[in-house]
């Protein structure tokens, strides 16, 4: 399998130096997949193909661990990750409400991207803040104790925050 | 210099999310605005434990307990409380059974049945301080073993302690060491399982978050006894803080001497390194978490041989939890005996708690073992909130199962949840309501398991799916009568034919479920009801109407 990888692209380079770093240490490819996704924000087969010959591991072993963990993604996504948790205690406080407004606010379903890219809308497991439920995550940010009506605020005022982001 | 107040504010995820930064910031202003900097002290700590009601804010000397306090209260509770000793109370727990304002910390009655080994420390120090962990008696216990103990005599402490795995299967940790320890093999490994993968569980998090330095204790003690000299922490990537907090917590040991080669200068060598998981539930099994750290897809592997003889890189390999590894340092300082004698018989010591669902403080609790649920439900917990009533309690994650009220009296102890047909699991406890469907909640939990099975096994591959369509159909109420035999018929199998502990566990919500609650999934079947109207019916229509349609179209 031949596929044409730029080099000199700053975000292979970058990738590269963390092969070099993990590279040495014993089981280096889940740790790997980490950074690259990090780095390219999701893990096309051109980024599997190249994690795969620089660390000198089949691609097929890349492919595998990749479409193993829910973790990693194979399709881009967009700017702001919504994440809503389907754990137990949210599930139990109305999470399926919360989804299903911000669905219709955003219209698209679970798992779909905005067409201006500004959102994708996922739904994870348990995120370990069920004092909160339910509860969601936009990026790196938990909002708690939500009700359909406010998370819908929040991400209306996320759209007017980061809007140009 | 000790200075006049102490103020923790709580750095857990909850309430880091309500928060608690803005407030902290806002405090430092104030307090430099009053010229208190030489005064008072602000520290951050990690879960206090009660998140409903973040943030919260300890003032010590006094024991003054804050709740959900906002940016616009502190100016008042520096101005009041902190120069001129008046306590703000409006924003003081009350406490709804008494019906009173708890002016210090230890009269609340969530705080008052609660045991703390395993979360001594979180909340009352800064989990970013090394120091702090010293000062209160950290790395004495690592200090004691390296310099006073043989290896066997840690592992026989541990034995004598009673203590068990804190993950769910409640395996004797001492007896792992000992297995470990008598391995063939020059190279061995100590893996710390964070891999907290139970949906309602949030207790390793707490502790990776609030007292790192604790779990990185246990690892050295741990490796000290069974000849380890690198160690792993598998966490969760789910979990940035637990994660930033370890690398933090881990690079100041190895700063202090106490982590890498010569601690205490006694030749002793260990070092940690962390490998983060990447989102797959069944890699909290030993053997799948073993092959995801060695970077390949997380499927189980048949035991024997077991990671003690065959682990990591077919290495002997020790896998505890973070909890077991937090209570290590306090049996090593205060003794086995000390230990033993807090829980029951055959559970020794305590279990944290997340408490969450239907219940009025949701947070998270260290109780010993052997009380009861009802306690844990409403002394600790408050209860069901809105006047609702109680229906069951969901413990131990997609392994466990729901007790009905009836049995909310039984001790919490590894053998008699078992009895109960759930397990202790790892500490998630989620209280349900009449407004929550039992098969609901049965299809819930396998909808989830399904979907983490990672596929090796038929058991547990295609006998899952199939349990999930047959809830699936009768929570549409198109069940048929056969269905709850044949659940607890293929739920019998998959326990006792699958490869691993996710398929052998799976059934268990199903099948407690249908034992404690079978007139509901018998309402489901046979009228068409949802008695927690949850599940939404299409409506049946009758023959003639049906026929009239058919006529209109015809």
């Amino acid at each position: 399998m031949k596929m044409h990888i730029p080099e000199d692209n700053p975000q292979y380079k970058a990738l590269k130096r963390e092969i070099i770093r993990y590279r040495r240490k014993p089981g280096p490819l889940i740790q790997v997949l980490h950074r690259a996704q990090e780095i390219f924000g999701y893990l096309p087969p051109e980024v599997q193909f190249f994690v795969a010959k620089e660390l000198n591991v089949p691609l097929s072993s890349v492919y595998g661990v990749v479409t193993f963990y829910n973790f990693f993604r194979t399709e881009p996504v967009a700017r702001h990750i919504i994440n809503i948790c389907m754990g137990t205690a949210c599930h139990v406080k109305g999470a399926a409400n919360v989804a299903e407004a911000l669905s219709k606010e955003l219209g698209i379903k679970i798992g779909e991207t905005t067409e201006d890219k500004m959102f994708t809308l996922s739904t994870a497991r348990c995120f370990g803040a069920c004092g909160l439920a339910p509860v969601m995550m936009i990026n790196d940010e938990v909002y708690g104790k939500l009700t359909p009506e406010r998370a819908v605020e929040i991400v209306k005022k996320y759209r007017e925050e980061h809007g140009g982001a | 210099m000790p200075k006049r107040l102490d103020v923790l504010i709580c750095s857990g995820a909850a309430c880091i999310s309500n928060n608690s930064q803005l407030i902290r910031k806002k405090l430092e202003e104030v307090i430099a605005k009053e010229g208190l900097q030489e005064e008072v002290a602000i520290i951050e700590t990690g879960c206090m434990g009660p998140c409903e009601l973040g943030p919260v804010m300890l003032v010590y000397p006094d024991g003054t307990f804050y709740i959900r306090l906002k940016e616009e209260d502190v100016e008042e509770i520096v101005k009041e409380h902190f120069l001129k000793g008046r306590p703000v109370r409006r924003l003081l727990w009350e406490t709804p059974e008494a019906r009173k304002i708890a002016e210090e910390k230890k009269q609340i009655p969530f705080f008052e049945k609660q045991f703390k080994i395993a979360l001594a420390n979180c909340g009352k120090i800064d989990p970013e301080n090394i120091e702090e962990y010293i000062a209160t008696g950290g790395y004495e216990a690592l200090g004691k073993v390296l310099t006073e103990m043989k290896p066997e005599e840690v592992i026989d402490e541990i034995i004598k302690s009673g203590l068990r795995g804190r993950g769910g299967a409640g395996f004797p940790t001492g007896l792992k060491w000992k297995f470990t320890r008598e391995a063939q093999g020059n190279e061995k490994y100590v893996i710390c399982n964070a891999d907290e993968g139970d949906p309602g569980a949030f207790m390793d998090r707490a502790i990776l978050e609030g007292d790192p330095h604790a779990v990185l204790e246990g690892m050295a003690i741990a490796a000290y006894a069974i000849g380890a000299k690198q160690g792993y922490i598998y966490v969760r990537a789910e979990y940035p803080l637990a994660v930033k907090r370890l690398e933090i917590a881990i690079k100041q040991a190895r700063k202090y001497g106490l982590l890498g080669k010569n601690i205490f200068e006694t030749g002793f060598e260990f070092d940690v390194e962390l490998r983060m998981g990447a989102g797959a539930f069944v890699c909290g099994e030993e053997t799948a978490l073993i092959a995801s750290i060695e970077g390949k897809r997380g499927q189980p592997k048949p035991k024997p041989p077991y990671p003690a003889q065959s682990g990591l890189w077919g290495k002997p390999t020790l896998i505890n939890n973070v909890e077991t590894l937090a209570n290590v340092r306090h049996i090593i300082l205060s003794g086995a005996s000390w230990f033993s004698s807090i829980g029951t018989e055959k559970s020794k010591g305590t279990k944290v708690f997340a408490l969450s669902g239907k219940v009025v403080n949701t947070g998270l609790v260290e109780v010993p073992m052997g009380i009861t649920l009802r306690e844990l439900v409403y002394d600790i917990g408050g209860g069901v909130p809105n006047g609702k009533k109680f229906k069951a309690v969901q413990i131990g994650g997609p392994s466990g199962g729901c007790v009905p009220e009836k049995y909310l009296d039984t001790p919490v102890d590894y053998e008699s949840l078992k009895e109960l047909g759930t397990i202790m699991g790892s500490g998630g406890l989620i209280v349900l309501d009449e407004d929550d469907c039992m098969v609901n909640i049965a299809k819930f939990f396998l909808e989830f398991t399904m979907e983490e099975s990672c596929g090796q096994c038929v058991p547990c591959r295609v006998g899952l799916k199939q349990m999930y369509d047959i809830l699936d159909r009768i929570t549409r109420g198109e069940g048929r009568e056969e269905d709850i035999e044949l659940l607890e018929k293929l739920g019998k199998e998959i326990q006792t034919t699958s490869l691993c502990g996710l398929g052998q566990s799976a059934p268990n919500p199903v099948l407690s479920t249908i034992k404690y609650f079978r007139e509901e999934y018998m309402e489901h079947i046979k009228e068409r009801k949802c008695r927690a109207g949850v599940c939404q019916f299409k409506k049946e229509e009758k023959l003639e109407t049906a026929i009239e349609k058919i006529k209109d179209i015809i």
